[in-house]
């Protein structure tokens, strides 16, 4: 019987200096992989490593030893203590190994619930191992199936939805003020950093212009140079009211920056066009007044806290959601799973069949030789259709039954009739050794 | 025999328009791709029956079938149903079914539970001049309803953002860019209509009656409302009104328009007045 196991940590079960120090060696993967390739209890393997988790997912019929060799080659790679990575581990085994691997994919097992990145480094690491020959039928299948799950989830459910960055909350919210941001001016006042980040979303939603106005006029040219925007002076921010968009303030002042008055001010010459302020100041630089005019809204940095913090309860709402699909999936799976049993018989069978096909038609050559091309193909595919049809029924009956615990004595009472066991070196009889997960490219 | 296929389509439209309404509204709450789709397969069907409905009330009577409360209900539904199909085409906006169609749904409710007309048709109404200006007036209506709707969701969405609380509607609902755009194609459009409207039934009334003007309480409300929406077109195009505040006078506009179609004909009469209305007191 073979088994799915995994052997891994996260941010939650290890703290970062243990999870560091399976980094730490710059060829960690290149050890695992020879590991995986050399270990001879281990069929299949795949190693994932990011900064918040380790993950080694093996296929092997003796799982216990097994996960007592991948914590020894931790404790290796990483210089520590079998017991710390004991203590720090965890170790999943089949059903919770497949619901394991679906929830990382799906990043319900993420810090930040829903974050994107994950599913792209699993799939890099899915790759790596896949180039290098270390999977084979089952974790390919399994992969394929996790990939499929992540999509899933992140398009059923909201988990992925809203912004939980506070940059990132600022863009969708200009989205909703303005629809798409192509043709809108964005007006930095002050050089801080979080702004700058903002920015940087913003223009990567293709806006037409930054500009920049910082009281070190110098710091300004410096920051729209990298905007490829333009720097203008600390006194025409009033001037530039008029014609921005999006206004994101960060100086460091102890007053307002913006009052009231001068946006109000702004507004006839604006024609109403909406005014979508981002004060990320502390203290803040917009006096907060200005929210209270018509077509105008400020959002400072607690507001935007406020939305992130009601987005990532969102997204806790909706991985519930996502765990029913997970529930579904590993049923899905396990099912598979119990379908492989009977994959080598079936294959043997028509191995034999071929074989016979193949025998016979050379026997027969000397009366085939006489028959013209076209009628010699004419009988060949006669007698591979009239073996096709033969086979069919019993394959189909092996492969309904395939989830009943039952399928043995089938498998026993097939292998015996159609006498697959003693012939000439078949691969694959479906003997009780026989271990479906190694025969490469069945699926 | 006709009237019987007739029945057969009205009531086959209000049922499948209702159902369309609860599609809209579930894709607002699951915003399901499939359920929208259903939506506005249940609201085409709708409309084919209603049309059909429609089109032989005509061709039975001889007369627009606008001449008692219910028929005229009912198209200012099949109006306000149909410009919402137009405007989903355009701007590929779903959202805006659970808030347009519900109205056009209930303005059929409402007309199903009026007693159907049986009393012969006046030779007035025998009219091309009848079937012209009931259709620009009623397909005016049918926008200025649309405009109506996105004018709520402005106002909604407009709220949310002001008093930064973004909830579950919030994103559920268009961006409020979005939202005035079409509120405002929806009032260019409407507006010519409910213009042409006005104009072709004053020269109807000149003529029927050899006046084109004759203070029908109908008319001075269409007025109003004619100078109304004119003044928020006006505003905006002239003042750069956008936003909140010409979302709101919408909103007071359709109330004014929907006082001048449904409260005239009840509190106040005059010639404008449906049959069914008139009947009992028999004239």
């Amino acid at each position: 019987m073979i088994h799915i196991l995994d052997v891994g940590m996260n941010h939650e079960s290890a703290e970062v200096s243990l999870r560091e120090s399976l980094c730490m060696h710059p060829d960690t993967g290149g050890r695992v992989s020879t590991w995986i390739r050399e270990e001879e209890k281990v069929k299949e393997g795949m190693f994932v490593s990011t900064c918040n988790r380790v993950e080694l997912f093996l296929t092997t019929e003796e799982p216990e030893p097994v996960q007592r060799q991948a914590l020894a080659l931790f404790a290796e790679l990483g210089g520590r203590s079998e017991e710390e990575f004991l203590r720090s581990t965890y170790c999943l085994k089949d059903e919770e190994a497949i619901r394991h691997v679906f929830a990382v994919a799906s990043s319900l097992d993420s810090m930040v619930l829903g974050e994107p990145q994950i599913l792209g480094q699993i799939k890099t690491a899915y790759a790596h191992a896949a180039r290098s020959g270390l999977t084979g039928t089952i974790l390919n299948r399994l992969m394929h199936r996790a990939f499929h799950v992540a999509k899933r989830v992140r398009t059923e459910t909201g988990i992925c939805g809203a912004a939980v960055s506070i940059s990132y909350a600022a863009v969708e919210l200009a989205k909703k003020i303005f629809y798409t941001l192509e043709d809108k001016r964005v007006f930095l006042v002050g050089a801080g950093e979080m702004a700058e980040l903002a920015a940087r979303h913003l223009q990567s939603q293709g806006i037409r212009e930054i500009c920049v106005a910082n009281r070190t006029f110098k710091r300004a040219v410096e920051l729209a140079e990298t905007f490829r925007g333009r720097a203008v002076a600390f006194e025409e921010i009033v001037e530039e009211l008029a014609s921005a968009d999006i206004v994101i303030t960060s100086t460091a002042s102890v007053g307002y920056i913006i009052t009231c008055e001068q946006v109000r001010r702004s507004l006839k010459r604006r024609r109403n066009r909406p005014l979508f302020l981002i004060d990320i100041a502390v203290p803040r630089d917009v006096e907060p007044s200005v929210h209270s005019l018509g077509n105008v809204y400020l959002y400072d940095i607690d507001d935007l806290r406020g939305v992130t913090e009601m987005n990532l309860n969102q997204r806790r709402q909706e991985a519930i959601k996502a765990e029913r699909i997970l529930d579904q999936e590993v049923i899905t799976f396990r099912r598979w799973l119990e379908t492989l049993s009977v994959v080598p018989t079936i294959v043997s069978l028509r191995e034999k069949a071929d074989l016979l096909i193949k025998a016979e038609l050379k026997r027969s050559n000397g009366v085939l030789e006489r028959l013209s091309s076209p009628d010699r193909e004419a009988v060949v595919s006669l007698v591979r259709s009239v073996a096709e049809k033969l086979l069919n029924d019993p394959i189909l009956f092996l492969k309904n039954r395939a989830e009943r615990s039952t399928i043995h004595r089938y498998l026993d009472m097939t292998q015996n009739l159609f006498n697959l066991n003693r012939d000439q070196g078949l691969r694959g009889a479906g003997g009780p050794g026989e271990n479906p997960g190694l025969s490469h490219g069945q699926e | 025999m006709a009237f019987t296929s007739q029945a057969v389509f009205y009531y086959a439209a209000l049922a499948l328009e209702l159902l369309a309404t609860a599609g809209y509204l579930a894709y607002l709450v699951r915003q399901e791709k499939r359920t929208s789709a259903w939506a506005r397969g249940l609201l085409l069907a709708g409309l084919v029956c209603h049309s059909l409905y429609l089109g032989i009330g005509w061709y039975v009577s001889g007369a627009a079938p606008v001449r008692d409360l219910k028929s005229a209900l009912s198209f200012f539904s099949w109006c306000v149903l149909f410009s919402y199909l137009l405007f989903e085409q355009r701007f590929r906006l779903r959202v805006l079914g659970a808030f347009v169609a519900p109205f056009g749904a209930f303005l059929m409710l409402v007309s199903s539970a009026m007693p159907w007309l049986l009393v012969p048709v006046k030779p007035l109404y025998k009219s091309l001049w009848l079937v012209f200006h009931v259709g620009t007036v009623f397909m005016g209506d049918g926008l200025l309803a649309v405009a109506f709707g996105a004018a709520i969701m402005y106002l909604i969405q407009e709220r949310a953002i002001k008093k930064k609380r973004l909830g579950p509607l919030h994103s559920r609902l268009p961006s409020l860019a979005s939202l005035d755009t079409i509120h405002y194609q929806a009032l260019v459009y409407g507006f010519p209509f409910l213009t042409l409207g006005m104009l072709s039934g004053s020269l109807y009334a000149q003529s029927a009656f050899g006046r084109f003007w004759q203070w029908d309480p109908k008319e001075v409300f269409s007025l109003i409302t004619w100078l109304s929406y004119a003044v928020l077109l006006h505003e905006r195009l002239a003042a750069g009104w956008r936003g909140r505040r010409s979302a709101i006078l919408s909103i007071v506009c359709f109330a004014i328009l929907i006082f001048s179609f449904l409260g005239v004909s009840f509190f106040m009469g005059g010639y404008h007045s449906f049959e069914s209305l008139e009947a009992p007191q028999g004239s």
